[in-house]
């Protein structure tokens, strides 16, 4: 592990020696260590060194341990800048060719025995870029919603996990001007181990469905919700009162915690899904929850077209994504980093600054950002 | 933006919406399903079939139907026309009594229920006391006569249902009069038969279930006569004479007794046993009927051998030397005869019965007594309906020839006209010819007149005759041998048992045009027919397809496929078979298309698809879109029953494995572990039926079962490749949400004969939300789904604007998706299920039209599995409008269900009966009939109001003659002026009408 650690070269302590990768090719340039600047100037400076000004780049750099970590934005780039001892290797993708997995999983000392690499039982722990992490679920209108109910998004994207839940029907007791009364409802029965919805943590079962995709569910029989629970399972949204009223979001909490520091994960099996911390649901300010903005069209899955005048084999299959993305085109934008759910997710120490980098990027970002770091 | 609408805009919407759209359920086509009571008044002509689900349906002339429904959900056990009156009296399953009435309503008449009543007897009366086992309308049309399971008989004076205590008959009054030692300690039991003196309306013959029957004065309240017998009594008969009576036993015999006034008669006159010697079952029912051409008609239900032929259906006619046993398929509910004459009591002309499954009219008066084929209630299930097809607007010529042919079919049946004949259908000529076309189980395909009100049968089609069955051809059951015993006759078409499923029709489709017509079976076998007015006889060549093209480790565990006959079958005139395709593995058909401009036939299967030149005769392309996962489609069918033990053995096994490696450390001790196995296995057991019903939230996958099955195929001439030329194209969607496209290349007219029909794979395209593609349609440049082939051809439709895009619509279970031609991307949808949670059922292409303009717009119309019916404008894909049609729980009912081009469409409401419904204001199809008041009736009450409330003061008597003896137009006119006083007539009779007068004085 520590074959590339270098000693650091007491030539040139305030100047760091940068060397970058971009396909075959290097550069070597420095920078002032007391003065590195912003990610932007940065990133410009890559580009034009590389001179490839209008390519979308990825940049990764190797840091102590050998782990590939991104750099994109101020804090990651001086934490970066900072670590370098003094050479600072960077290693430039395209991004739309870009390998994800290789973040985080010290694969520049490992890759080249990708033998070993697959030899190695742990799943490698993934650290990607924030701003690509895909949201796998979160809590949306937190400020139009009763406190007792809660609206969840599920997003099923292209990946194979399974939703994994089961609805029933049951009775509610609603309370009217008349008193208490009975009335049917939908619940959920059952979370499959392992499934979507269980590894959120923001569904339980006798968890009440009152509305799917905005659309109320009273009324309507079992197989109409399954159906149209089914129908939208790509992006689906669920409002639900939880059986657990303890973990309601509190609304008008003084808007105490401001910054992201949701870093820490002790729940491991939900943190790679939801990146989430239990209790923090409490001290969340309420206006924050909306993570994402749910861009319709965007969300909406695209059908797969295949006109078959290339010559080229019919894909039955959208899972052939390799052959897929080279020869068609019109291909919907399956994100390859998808491929990399093996979380069972011990945050391994060694990941862990990365972890942090990566956390704390989302500092500089909107408020929003924390929305989804919740969980139960 | 587009959320806001603008008002304006909407109710200008919302009125053409009114313009266009209407939903109606019209009518009832076919067969009531289970039957229970019929009833029939010689004064109106009118038939009435009461059912056990509470349905209550009346027929006249063809054309003139009514239908009503009692809110109780309990069978119709009698029904009972009041005689020479328009109302009629039900009785029901739950003891109530119903009055119903057709009443006219701006020149229609209309059947309503006009009152109810339940008997009440004495107070602490066990209910048997009230129980109504026997109804007698009598003839003064004013007293119904109630007999009970406790012996009593009660009268009710109608319509106003108001009992007249004291002219009840009490079981003491008579067991009082009658000798001791006949009596003994048993009772009477219950009033088996009530029947009237046909001359002398005062008397009326009580017939008790232990045998005794009792001749009643109702004028002197006391017997006249006591008729010992000693047989359990089934029904009782007054000869017209008003002399001789016949009385049917349970033991196979009739009886015929003598009404001398001399009291008691212990013997009877004469006993019969007709199909005697050994012992026999009851007869049910027997009348007698005097005819002028030599003895009269005996005619009796039952009575058969009950060892050899104690499960026959039969009801015997004797009639001279002639003696028949028609033998039934089903069940006998009743049967009565059609008399001739100014007051019905002429000779007979038709014996009509009612069985389980069908109403059968015998033809009395020709020779051979021939079946009369009924315009209505055809049995539309004589063999179970397996598809429907419905096609609108039939050339003539096509017509006629169908026509033709089905009359070679019907030489068997009676020639003469249809004999109940009441009331006069209103309703318009249907404005064009449509053919519905039914495809069965036993491989026949039924040809239907579904223009008008009766759904008139055609034609009928055999495909059987193509292949080798089991069933003999020479065994033929309706050749009874000669000289055998009883003589039995077989009549009625219901047939529910079918040689071979394999022969089960799946999908039909007629070209109009051409005369083409593709059946497709539950054996993989698709047939191309041409309509040929010629006998001919010739050889079907088949051809093997094989759909697996290409597949490995294919296992078939299903039927096997079809046997052809090597030698030359004789067709007759009609639908003659002339290529025949058998895809390999033989699967049910799912799907077919015909393109007769281009010769094609497309069909599919679970495991692809294929399409046949039927010009050339050979198969052009195959198309494996099995998943190789998909182990169900691979094997076919299996025993679900099977499949499911199965599982719940793996299920405990691994319950049991998962439980035995925990405890493994622990217990060491074998038998106990046995014991906790057996605990949990117990467990799992009580916890799997504890289990609330539940459902798995999860995206469909491709590896689902049957994802390879074809839904639907489409042939269109469109830009399937570039935007500049159209070419023919052939289009098919899977269950698994795949849409797949060819281009073809149809060599010119000339060149057809020799050059080979090209395709090439073009497009496919895989839907994300994976559900089944259930219709493709390709849209024109002006947004209106392309003609059929030949229609433009035949100058039936405008050409298609071929000018701009055009736009593809895929169907899918869930959503409806127009996407852009030729470069395929997705232009707008409408989500359906994932707005309502409905799926597509059932989807069609139909024109709109207001009723005053003559522009017709294209729409889709749906019916979802919750029954309900929407209409989707095109090409906007905006929902219109929607109406429930269909219980959610009738799964057949929507998945029977075809839509007309013209926005009606039917499905199967029971095995037996489709419910036509219209969802346009345009077009719709409804009995429009009038049935009026016999002149008895008016004649009869002098004093009612009617007089009174003439505004021009014209006597009813003077009216009446007037329309006797005047035309049509006069009588529709007098009718008219008529109604309000009837009206009133009804209404005063209900509430005011006094005491019964005629009753009162007997005392």
């Amino acid at each position: 592990m520590n074959k590339n650690h270098r000693v650091p070269s007491n030539r040139t302590l305030n100047a760091v020696e940068v060397k970058s990768k971009f396909g075959a090719e290097f550069r070597r340039f420095s920078l002032e260590r007391s003065k590195p600047g912003r990610f932007d100037e940065f990133y410009g400076l890559l580009q034009h060194v590389h001179r490839i000004p209008n390519v979308d780049l990825l940049v990764g750099y190797a840091d102590v341990h050998g782990d590939l970590l991104p750099i994109n934005n101020d804090d990651n780039y001086h934490k970066a800048i900072s670590m370098a001892a003094p050479l600072l290797r960077l290693f430039l993708q395209r991004k739309e060719e870009a390998d994800y997995s290789a973040f985080g999983t010290d694969t520049v000392t490992r890759k080249k025995t990708p033998a070993a690499l697959a030899a190695v039982k742990k799943p490698p722990i993934i650290i990607s870029l924030p701003k690509d992490f895909r949201p796998v679920s979160s809590i949306i209108d937190v400020d139009i919603l009763p406190e007792t109910h809660r609206r969840v998004r599920l997003y099923k994207h292209g990946q194979e996990k399974p939703l994994g839940f089961y609805i029933r029907d049951g009775s509610s007791v609603r309370v009217t001007p008349q008193g208490l009364e009975k009335v049917p409802g939908i619940f959920i029965s059952r979370m499959v181990p392992g499934g979507l919805a269980e590894s959120t943590g923001l569904l339980a079962v006798n968890d009440e469905v009152l509305e799917v995709n905005g659309i109320e569910v009273s009324g309507k029989s079992l197989d109409q919700v399954t159906d149209m629970m089914i129908a939208n399972s790509h992006n689906l949204i669920i409002t639900v009162k939880p059986a657990n009223q303890r973990n309601n979001v509190v609304r008008n909490s003084g808007g105490g915690a401001t910054s992201g520091s949701s870093g820490r994960s002790s729940d491991s099996s939900t943190s790679f899904y939801g990146y989430s911390t239990p209790g923090l649901m409490a001290m969340t300010p309420s206006h924050i929850i909306q993570n994402y903005e749910p861009d319709e069209e965007s969300e909406e899955e695209e059908d797969l077209v295949i006109e078959a005048d290339r010559g080229a084999k019919l894909i039955l299959q959208a899972g052939a994504r390799a052959t897929a993305s080279t020869s068609m085109p019109a291909l919907p934008r399956y994100e390859p980093h998808l491929d990399l759910r093996t979380s069972n997710g011990t945050m391994a120490s060694s990941a862990s600054a990365g972890s942090l980098n990566a956390h704390k990027g989302l500092e500089g970002r909107s408020l929003e950002e924390d929305g989804t770091v919740i969980t139960l | 933006m587009k959320r806001f609408r603008r008002h304006g805009h909407e109710s200008q919407r919302d009125k053409h919406k009114q313009d266009l759209y209407q939903f109606n359920k019209t009518v009832e086509h076919g067969f009531p399903h289970q039957p229970s009571a019929l009833g029939f008044s010689p004064s109106l002509q009118l038939l009435a079939i009461g059912t056990r689900l509470g349905a209550i349906k009346l027929y006249g002339t063809p054309g003139v139907e009514f239908m009503g429904l009692h809110d109780e959900n309990a069978a119709v056990t009698q029904v009972h026309f009041l005689p020479k009156q328009v109302e009629m009296v039900t009785l029901l399953d739950d003891n109530s009594l119903h009055m119903w009435t057709l009443r006219a309503h701006n020149g229609i008449s209309e059947l309503l229920e006009i009152g109810r009543f339940t008997l009440s007897g004495p107070p602490g009366a066990p209910p048997s006391v009230t129980r109504v086992t026997a109804v007698l309308a009598h003839s003064s049309g004013e007293l119904l006569l109630l007999g009970t399971e406790g012996g009593h008989v009660f009268v009710v004076e109608v319509p106003g249902f108001r009992e007249l205590e004291e002219n009840n008959i009490s079981v003491e009054n008579v067991q009082n009069r009658i000798p001791e030692d006949y009596v003994g300690r048993r009772n009477l039991e219950c009033v088996e038969a009530l029947h009237e003196n046909p001359l002398n309306p005062r008397q009326v013959l009580i017939g008790y279930s232990r045998g005794l029957m009792v001749l009643w004065d109702l004028d002197r309240q006391r017997p006249i006569q006591h008729f010992l017998g000693t047989q359990q009594l089934e029904s009782v008969w007054w000869m017209e004479d008003g002399v001789n009576i016949l009385s049917s036993h349970s033991d196979g015999s009739y009886c015929q007794w003598t009404v001398t006034g001399e009291d008691p008669q212990t013997e009877p006159e004469n006993q019969e046993m007709p199909y005697g010697a050994f012992p026999c079952k009851a007869i049910s029912k027997i009348i007698q009927v005097p005819s002028k051409q030599g003895p009269p008609f005996l005619i009796f239900s039952g009575g058969m051998p009950r060892a050899s032929y104690g499960d026959r259906h039969c009801i015997s006619v004797i009639h001279s030397k002639t003696h028949e046993a028609l033998d039934f398929t089903s069940r006998i509910i009743d049967f009565f005869v059609i008399r001739e004459g100014e007051n019905h009591r002429g000779e007979p002309s038709a014996l009509v019965v009612l069985v389980e499954e069908e109403l059968v009219v015998v033809d009395l008066q020709s020779e051979g007594w021939p079946v009369i084929q009924t315009p209505y209630l055809v049995p539309l299930h004589c063999s179970a309906i397996t598809c429907s097809h419905h096609v609108s607007s039939i050339p003539l010529k096509l017509w006629e020839r169908v026509q033709a042919a089905g009359a070679l079919q019907n030489t068997h049946y009676s020639r003469k006209p249809w004999p109940i004949i009441g009331g006069q259908n209103l309703a318009p000529d249907p404005p064009q010819r449509d053919l519905l076309l039914t495809g069965h189980e036993d491989g026949t395909v039924r040809f239907w007149d579904a223009s008008g009100v009766c759904l008139y049968p055609m034609y009928k089609l055999s495909t059987a005759g193509v292949f080798l069955t089991d069933a003999d051809p020479n065994d033929n059951m309706n050749q009874g041998s000669e000289g055998e015993w009883p003589p039995f006759r077989k009549v009625g078409c219901f047939d529910p048992y079918s040689d071979d499923p394999r022969l089960g029709i799946q999908k039909i489709h007629l070209c109009k045009y051409s005369g083409y017509l593709t059946v497709a079976g539950t054996a993989g076998q698709i047939l191309i027919m041409e309509l040929n007015d010629e006998a001919a006889e010739q050889m079907v060549e088949a051809t093997v397809v094989d759909l697996l093209h290409g597949q490995e480790g294919f296992r078939w565990k299903g039927q096997a496929r079809l046997d052809v006959r090597e030698e030359p079958v004789l067709f007759p005139p009609g639908f003659q078979p002339f290529a025949l395709v058998q895809c390999q593995p033989p699967a049910v058909v799912t799907a077919i298309a015909l393109h007769s401009e281009w010769k094609l036939v497309a069909f599919g299967t679970s495991h692809g698809f294929g399409f046949y030149d039927y010009h050339q005769k050979n198969n052009i392309m195959v198309k494996c879109t099995l998943n190789p996962s998909d182990q169900m489609a691979m094997e076919g069918p299996l025993s679900r029953v099977k499949s499911i033990k199965k599982s719940l053995r793996q299920s405990f096994r691994r319950i049991r494995r998962s439980r035995v490696s925990m405890r493994k450390h622990h217990t060491t001790n074998a038998a106990k572990l046995q014991e906790i196995n057996a605990r949990l296995e117990a467990e799992a057991l009580q916890e799997m039926e504890l289990a609330p019903v539940q459902r798995k939230i999860e995206a469909r996958s491709s590896d689902d079962s049957f994802t390879g099955l074809v839904r639907t195929l489409y042939f269109a001439d469109t830009f399937v490749s570039d935007s500049s030329h159209s070419t023919p194209s052939l289009w098919a969607g899977t269950n698994g949400g795949a849409v797949f496209a060819y281009v073809l290349r149809v060599p010119s007219l000339e060149r057809r004969a020799e050059d080979p029909v090209v395709a090439h794979a073009a497009k496919e395209i895989q839907l994300m939300h994976r559900a089944p593609v259930v219709g493709l349609v390709v849209l024109d440049g002006k947004g209106a789904p392309l003609p059929e082939p030949l229609e433009v051809a035949h100058d039936l439709s405008r050409s298609p604007e071929m000018h701009g895009s055009h736009h593809l619509l895929v169907v899918s279970e869930e959503q409806f998706k127009l996407f852009t031609l030729p470069k395929v991307s997705s232009k707008s949808k409408l989500k359906l299920t994932a707005v309502d949670g409905s799926r597509v059922r059932r989807v069609g292409v139909a024109w709109f039209g207001s009723r005053t303009d003559e522009q017709l717009e294209s729409s889709l119309v749906v019916l979802t599995n919750q029954g309900e019916l929407h209409v989707i404008s095109l090409p906007s894909i905006k929902m219109m409008v929607h109406y429930p049609c269909i219980r959610r729980e009738d799964v057949s009912g929507i998945a029977s269900c075809v839509f007309t081009k013209y926005g009606q469409g039917f499905y199967l409401m029971s095995p037996s009966e489709f419910e036509r419904f219209s969802l346009s204001t345009r077009w719709v199809v409804e009995p429009r009939c009038l049935v009026e008041a016999p002149l008895q009736m008016r004649l009869k009450n002098p004093s009612s109001p009617v007089h009174r409330d003439q505004p021009d003061g014209v006597p009813t008597e003077h009216r009446n003659f007037k329309k006797e003896s005047e035309g049509y137009g006069v009588l529709q006119e007098i009718q008219k002026s008529l109604e309000g006083d009837q009206t009133t007539f009804l209404e005063n009779n209900l509430k005011t009408k006094p005491k019964g007068n005629m009753l009162s004085n007997g005392d």
